[in-house]
C-alpha cells in the first residue's frame, strides 16, 4: 500500500530530508511495523526507529500510539516530543 | 467564538486583548450583547538566557520554531473545544508563532473571556497546559554554546496530567 511519511524537527534534519511517498509491504500494517521496517534502512535511521528515543507518530494529523493501523493514503507524521508554547 | 492563528509576524497583544473584552455576541432576540465580566490571558516570551536543568544560563540568540501545518491547527481547536466542553467560557483566543524569533519576542498568546474570572483563569492554564504537550511545535534554539533542539520536559507532562 502507498502512503506519504513525513518528518520533524530533529528527525527531520537526521533523515535528511522532510517527506516521502513510500510503497509498504503488506505485513507493515501498523505504526509499530512502519518504525521497524524504516528501522532497516541504515545505522541513521536504525538509531530513529528501534525504539530507543522517544518517537512520536500522527496518522492524518492525528496523535496515535504504536498500535495504530496505517491504510492505503494515510500520511503519517513522526516527530519528537512536542516543545510549543 | 474559538480563534487559532499561527503566524511568523508579531502580534499587538494591547489590541488583541481589547478587541476580546469589548466584542458582542448576537442573543436569540438580534440583539448584539457583551455580558463578559473577565478576561485572562497568558503570553510566552523568548528569555534572555536558557533556563533548565541540563543547560542553564548561556546566551539566547535566536529561537526557530518549527510546526506541522494542518495538524497544528487541528490540534489547538481541539484544545479550545475541550476547554470551552469543561467550563463556562465565553471566547477562546490563541495565537502562536511561528519562524525564527529573538529574545524578548512574543511567542504565543491564549486569552479567555468569561463571566466570571475562575472559568477564565482555568480555562487559559488548561489551554497552555495541552497546548505545550499536545501541539505540534518544536524549539531549535541558538545559545552562546551553540545550536540545540529544546528537550521536552516531563513537568511539562505532569502539568497536563492534573487536569485528567
Amino acid at each position: 500500500m502507498n502512503i506519504n511519511i513525513l518528518y520533524f524537527a530533529r528527525i527531520k534534519e537526521s533523515v535528511n530530508y522532510s517527506s516521502e511517498n513510500i510503497d509498504l509491504p503488506s505485513d507493515v500494517e501498523t505504526v509499530t511495523a512502519l518504525k521497524n521496517y524504516l528501522a532497516l534502512r541504515g545505522e541513521n535511521w536504525a538509531n530513529l526507529f528501534n525504539g530507543k528515543q522517544v518517537i512520536r507518530a500522527a496518522i492524518n494529523h492525528a496523535l496515535v500510539d504504536d498500535m495504530a493501523k496505517i491504510k492505503a493514503g494515510d500520511e503519517v507524521a513522526f516527530f519528537p516530543p512536542v516543545t510549543g508554547g | 467564538m474559538m480563534t487559532v492563528r499561527i503566524q511568523t509576524e508579531d502580534f499587538d497583544l494591547g489590541q488583541e486583548l481589547v478587541s476580546m473584552r469589548l466584542a458582542e455576541h448576537a442573543k436569540q432576540d438580534g440583539l448584539a450583547v457583551n455580558n463578559i465580566g473577565a478576561l485572562v490571558s497568558f503570553v510566552g516570551q523568548v528569555r534572555e538566557f536558557t533556563n533548565d536543568s541540563q543547560n542553564d544560563g548561556d546566551n539566547i540568540h535566536t529561537l526557530t520554531l518549527e510546526h506541522y501545518p494542518t495538524m497544528t491547527e487541528k490540534a489547538l481547536t481541539a484544545i479550545e473545544l475541550e476547554a470551552k466542553s469543561r467550563w463556562d467560557v465565553i471566547d477562546t483566543l490563541i495565537i502562536h508563532r511561528v519562524g525564527t524569533l529573538q529574545p524578548l519576542d512574543q511567542i504565543v498568546l491564549v486569552a479567555v473571556t468569561s463571566a466570571h474570572r475562575g472559568e477564565a483563569f482555568k480555562a487559559c492554564e488548561f489551554i497552555m497546559d495541552y497546548l505545550k504537550t499536545s501541539a505540534p511545535f518544536w524549539k531549535k534554539e541558538t545559545t552562546s554554546q551553540g545550536e540545540r533542539w529544546v528537550e521536552a520536559k516531563l513537568s511539562d507532562d505532569a502539568a497536563k496530567e492534573r487536569w485528567k
